[in-house]
């Protein structure tokens, strides 16, 4: 790759870290669209938790994997609340992005004849062309 | 701080409709890396990467929306099938929601194909054929691109939400008593607010990513001479 793809990567990378590990603490922690809609039938106190009624989310059951240490999107033994989400953010951007792209790379095409056209070294010939016809 | 799930957790549907969507998913998913292999050069693998990373960090930025008490989140599809194509955009929404059900407990591991099928398949396939007439009829300028991410991505969700309707009415675990159509109608409501957010994260999304690497768009691939405006020729000659 070209160094500008590297540098859009590095940049792409640094505005996710950010989101993750300091915007997210300042999310809205209300139930999202999917949740609120399972909630209907049911009352709730102020910190969402069911006080009454029935509704589909009382048949939620525990995670299998609710014992992982970045469960709930936060770090087992970081008390500190700010740190510990976006502690488990910075993690989930970089597991994520080493899962996708270490993926993506085994699965990509190889021995291309078709080179992508921005990493494409443009030829001193094929620029005097361009600039003949530009 | 209370249990954060955003996607669908154990319980809410039955094993064997989950297990159903599972299997679904993973025939689909198959498709995606068999036809996505085509778009993956040097290039776009690190580019999809980078796209699931981006994903993973703003699905953590729950936003408010107009209903009191109520939060949305991006899906991604429209997003994802906007900047690396919808082959492997669904991947991309797949990774994520693989990472979040394996290590962060969000969605139920044995709901995956459910949450799969919802978010990466239908939101994606959903956003890919908007985006393609979209573009096709509006200018290709930034705001052309605007518009369309926008579209694509708020009514991508609509239609995500609505493939949950169809597994809860398949396994859903509590008897609504024929309220099905109540759950559609507030599932798609809810849904279209948060569309409004997802709309705005993608259109800004995409437009930044065109301003500064217009080659880096998937839906830009094979519009770009037209993207060039030849202005002068205008009320030249007349």
């Amino acid at each position: 790759m070209k160094n500008r793809s590297w540098a859009f990567l590095a940049g792409g990378l640094l505005v996710a870290l950010l989101l993750a590990g300091v915007v997210s603490n300042y999310a809205s922690s209300h139930p999202d669209g999917l949740d609120s809609s399972l909630l209907k039938g049911c009352t709730v106190d102020a910190d969402d938790n069911i006080v009454g009624g029935s509704c589909p989310a009382q048949q939620a059951r525990d995670h299998e994997l609710g014992d992982s240490p970045l469960a709930d999107y936060g770090v087992r033994g970081v008390e500190n609340s700010f740190l510990s989400t976006g502690l488990s953010g910075v993690l989930g951007v970089l597991l994520t992005f080493a899962v996708g792209a270490g993926g993506f790379w085994l699965l990509r095409r190889r021995g291309a004849t078709t080179p992508a056209e921005g990493d494409v070294e443009t030829s001193a010939d094929d620029r005097r062309h361009a600039d003949a016809n530009g | 701080m209370e249990t954060l799930a955003m996607h669908i957790s154990n319980g809410i549907i039955d094993g064997p409709v989950a297990a159903v969507f599972a299997a679904l998913a993973l025939a689909a998913l198959t498709g995606c890396v068999l036809r996505g292999r085509r778009d993956l050069d040097d290039r776009l693998a690190p580019m999809a990467g980078l796209v699931a990373a981006f994903i993973f960090a703003v699905q953590m930025l729950n936003f408010p929306i107009f209903t009191a008490g109520v939060s949305g989140h991006l899906l991604g599809g429209a997003l994802a099938a906007m900047l690396v194509g919808p082959w492997v955009g669904a991947l991309c929404v797949s990774v994520v929601l693989v990472v979040q059900a394996l290590v962060f407990g969000d969605g139920g591991v044995a709901m995956l194909g459910l949450n799969i099928t919802n978010m990466a398949l239908l939101g994606t396939a959903a956003a890919y054929v908007l985006i393609a007439v979209l573009l096709r009829v509006l200018p290709r300028t930034p705001a052309g691109l605007a518009v369309t991410g926008f579209v694509a991505a708020m009514l991508s969700v609509v239609v995500a939400s609505q493939g949950f309707v169809l597994q809860y009415w398949l396994g859903g675990t509590t008897d609504l008593g024929g309220n099905l159509a109540s759950l559609a109608g507030t599932m798609a409501g809810v849904h279209l607010l948060i569309g409004i957010g997802e709309g705005l994260i993608t259109a800004t999304t995409v437009v930044t990513v065109a301003k500064v690497r217009p080659d880096l768009v998937y839906a830009l691939r094979g519009l770009r001479p037209a993207t060039v405006p030849t202005v002068p020729a205008v009320g030249g000659v007349r």
